[in-house]
């Protein structure tokens, strides 16, 4: 394996990496704020059909971003609605949005475009292209560390560079603005907001409309970053992937940086190596390909150490006298 | 019924004033035509019994409820308290019973959450940090502030309740049974804060069932009985037992009338008794002690300091090294009938410590949870299948014996009071005739109707020659219910004392570590 060989997995895997920071960092605003969101899978499946869809018809991807937000948000909506307002479970609400979003994109996938549930290919404006960051040609030459900036950092879509910004950014109002002590206080003990005279509804439905914004990324970079069109079922399981590299993170951004990335990397690399032969055996495609879930079901079996979530995750509030 | 108030001259105006406040919830009226006026720079006292109405009280105060009738002044002014957020701006802060701390946050952020002074919290956290520094100064109430709420006592995250308030800039601090929590000394220490409180012109309102309490540190104390205000008198015109008569609506015996015991065989002989918890830390080291039958043997101390992991070993939920005999057989320390079961079935019956989290599944009804630990009874059994009838017969034949209120066994434990709750647990542990029963804060959380009617009944057990393992922190409980008293401290027995030869003086200095033995010294 050579150096050119690990630069081109490592910018895959940021590729790679990029809708699941997204959507772990949805999950943190959310958790954070003591709700659940196992709805995030849906989320995105919602954005990528809509942002797909509405680039296709309007030839602007643009356009087909704001529509994968708008969808997002609907959902997001339905979500607190469901377990903000109506204190139901928010398992169960969640569960029932990634079915909701399954079913629908399909659905109206098949009556729109009558293309088996997809919709039909983007190009051009009605896609994400690479951006070539400054002096990326020139710097290439510069042996090692050139072809770092011109092969990895550079090239990528606008929503890449995004979804790196939002670390730092979602660290700084968590842990640095009025907004984020109260966002992380209402996920500990609600009570302790309410009593502060702070409303608990508003701050957790802010939490979740902001997951609803990061899930609306991730669902439109999928389908019009990522990939060129929207496919059925097209997040295959990413929305579950981010929340454990949540969990991962112990529900911290820029340890959700780090836990999201290798994942990507995970990725990057059983599309890289579809098999791989060790010498005494050879791994089979289907196990590299396994390998991010995998992953996934040691993170979640607790292999990661102690990891605490926020105290009122789950727990609609109710105030008591 | 509105009386004056407090030492100030009643030309001022009241910091408070209640006109003719009601309040119901369905078909139960918790507040009727409450009329109370407070005034500047005392501290006012409200006592009652568990359900009396206090806590809705103030909670209509602090903006929770709303009130189906009545008016609220401060200072004279007509308020409206809708939410919490007005009463903060009113200038009334509330020390709840439970706190409403962020765990994991630290004093600091505590303090700020919810006054920030902008939408970054830099300049917030420098200004609240000099702040705090300026009101340790003035109350005493020296705080950590960069220490986690986890991390600090109990006593210290009262503190910082308390100083919240004060950083909203309250003129008027409502506590809620403030000393639940607290040792005997962490509860002097918060009385001194208060006077510290009151002599900078603070309003207190100190809500609490303790008359001890109330006598100390209030001016003018009112009295609840079934939501209605039924006096509100001087505090130096009053006595704890005018008072209590006030509350219960008839005489209380406040010591418990007793017979001397007469003690028969050793039912439960501990010798060398040591625990390490999972930490590696060595809760007890190494104790001895026996009770015998016919009477009780109370254990004082400060909570956390082995009582617990004492009552935990005898009860078969902690494994220890050491040795212990009941009726002269020994006990599996450590082994497989080191269980709650076994030792059940050795005579051992327990009321834990912790009634609502060790004692009672909250969620369940109080005839599943008279079953608890004997649910293998061969009299409850049908079959393969549990007989939920004769259960229920069961409990109907408990509540009626230990007058539990309201008799309703298919009511969930949490929707009876604290002290009714702790008579299911005792109808269920005493009626099973053990021959040592393990108690532990038999009336902690407890109303003094249900606290009177506890203590004759442990009483009565022992009369039967049953013997009794009494372990409480309140001090005045083990004075008058103990017919021997030992004090343990750090894990270790610091000496025995005969409840008629010693007082709540030597019992707090041995408490403390100091050696019974010099305690005479120490003293002078």
């Amino acid at each position: 394996m050579d150096y050119f060989t690990i630069l081109q997995i490592v910018d895959s895997a940021l590729r790679l990496a990029t809708p699941l920071l997204f959507a772990c960092l949805a999950g943190l605003f959310s958790e954070r704020a003591g709700i659940f969101d196992i709805g995030l899978e849906g989320k995105m499946l919602g954005a990528a059909f809509f942002s797909a869809a509405t680039a296709f018809a309007t030839g602007s991807v643009w356009l087909g971003l704001l529509a994968g937000i708008g969808a997002s948000l609907a959902l997001s909506a339905i979500h607190g609605l469901a377990s903000i307002t109506f204190r139901g479970n928010q398992l169960i609400s969640g569960v029932a949005i990634n079915f909701l979003a399954s079913g629908l994109t399909v659905l109206i996938g098949l009556s729109w475009f009558k293309l088996g549930g997809q919709t039909p290919a983007l190009s051009g404006a009605a896609r994400f292209s690479g951006v070539d960051l400054p002096f990326a040609e020139a710097l290439s030459g510069v042996p090692l560390i050139g072809p770092i900036y011109s092969e990895v950092l550079s090239g990528h879509t606008i929503l890449v560079y995004v979804a790196l910004l939002c670390v730092p950014l979602s660290w700084y109002v968590l842990y640095r603005t009025r907004f984020g002590l109260r966002l992380r206080a209402v996920g500990e003990n609600p009570a302790a907001v309410d009593t502060a005279g702070i409303s608990v509804i508003g701050l957790r439905y802010s939490a979740i409309l902001i997951a609803g914004v990061l899930c609306g990324l991730a669902g439109a970079y999928l389908a019009t970053g990522l990939g060129a069109s929207f496919v059925r079922e097209m997040t295959a399981g990413r929305g579950f992937i981010a929340l454990a590299a949540l969990i991962f993170a112990k529900w911290r951004p820029w340890y959700a940086l780090y836990a999201t990335f290798l994942f990507g990397l995970l990725e990057a690399v059983s599309n890289r190596y579809p098999s791989v032969d060790l010498g005494f055996v050879t791994l089979p495609s289907q196990f590299m390909q396994a390998l991010p879930y995998i992953l996934t079901v040691v993170i979640l079996a607790g292999f990661v150490g102690k990891a605490i979530p926020p105290r009122a995750g789950g727990q609609p509030y109710v105030k008591e006298r | 019924m509105t009386m004056e108030t407090g030492g100030q001259p009643s030309t001022a105006a009241p910091a408070i004033e209640l006109k003719g406040i009601s309040k119901s919830f369905g078909p139960v009226q918790a507040n009727k035509d409450i009329s109370i006026r407070v005034m500047p720079g005392t501290i006012h006292g409200i006592i009652g019994e568990n359900g009396a109405g206090k806590s809705t009280l103030m909670s209509i105060l602090y903006g929770f409820y709303k009130a189906d009738k009545g008016e609220i002044f401060i200072s004279g002014q007509k308020t409206t308290i809708p939410d919490s957020q007005a009463a903060i701006a009113a200038g009334i802060g509330m020390v709840f019973q439970h706190f409403k701390l962020v765990e994991n946050f630290t004093v600091l952020e505590n303090v700020v959450l919810g006054a920030e002074d902008g939408a970054f919290l830099g300049p917030s956290l420098a200004k609240a940090r000099s702040e705090l520094t300026e009101l340790a100064r003035e109350y005493e109430l020296n705080v950590d502030p960069d220490a986690l709420i986890e991390e600090i006592g109990v006593g210290m995250q009262q503190r910082v309740e308390i100083l919240k308030a004060l950083y909203r800039q309250a003129d008027i601090l409502i506590l809620d049974e403030p000393t639940g929590v607290l040792t005997p000394a962490e509860a002097d220490h918060l009385f001194r804060i208060l006077d510290g409180l009151k002599a900078q012109g603070k309003t207190i309102i100190l809500i609490t069932h303790k008359l001890r309490e109330i006598m100390e540190v209030t001016d003018t104390v009112s009295v609840m009985r079934r939501g209605e205000m039924t006096a509100t008198v001087k505090t130096k015109d009053t006595s704890p037992t005018e008072l209590a008569e006030l509350m219960v609506g008839r005489k209380v015996l406040l010591r418990v009338d007793k017979k001397p015991a007469k003690p028969g065989e050793t039912v439960l002989d501990v010798q060398n008794l040591s625990v390490t918890d999972d930490k590696g830390v060595e809760r007890l080291k190494g104790v001895s002690l026996n009770v015998r039958a016919g009477e009780i043997l109370g254990i004082a101390g400060v909570a956390g300091n082995g009582q617990s992991e004492l009552l935990e070993v005898l009860g078969g939920i902690q494994t220890a090294t050491g040795s212990v005999t009941v009726n002269g057989q020994p006990l599996d320390l450590t082994g497989k009938l080191s269980d709650a079961k076994s030792r059940r079935a050795r005579g051992i019956a327990h009321v834990p410590e912790d009634r609502q989290r060790e004692g009672l599944i909250m969620d369940f009804k109080a005839w599943e949870n008279t079953a608890f630990g004997y649910h293998d009874d061969p009299a409850y059994q049908s079959g393969i299948l549990m007989n939920n009838h004769a259960i229920r017969e069961d409990t109907e034949g408990k509540i009626e014996r230990f007058d539990v209120r309201p008799a309703d066994c298919h009511l969930a434990a949490k929707s009876f009071s604290g002290g009714n709750q702790q008579k299911i647990v005792l109808a269920r542990e005493i009626e099973r005739n053990p021959d040592l029963l393990l108690v532990g804060q038999p009336t902690r959380g407890v109303d003094i109707g249900a606290i009177e009617f506890i203590h004759q009944r442990i009483v009565e057990l022992r009369d039967q020659g049953k013997a009794i393992l009494l372990v409480s922190v309140e001090l005045e409980e083990i004075l008058s219910l103990s017919d021997r008293i030992a004090v343990i401290f750090d894990g270790k027995l610091m000496g025995e004392r005969m409840p008629n030869a010693t007082d709540e003086k030597e019992l707090g200095l041995m408490m403390a570590g100091m050696s019974g033995a010099n305690s005479e010294e120490v003293a002078l």
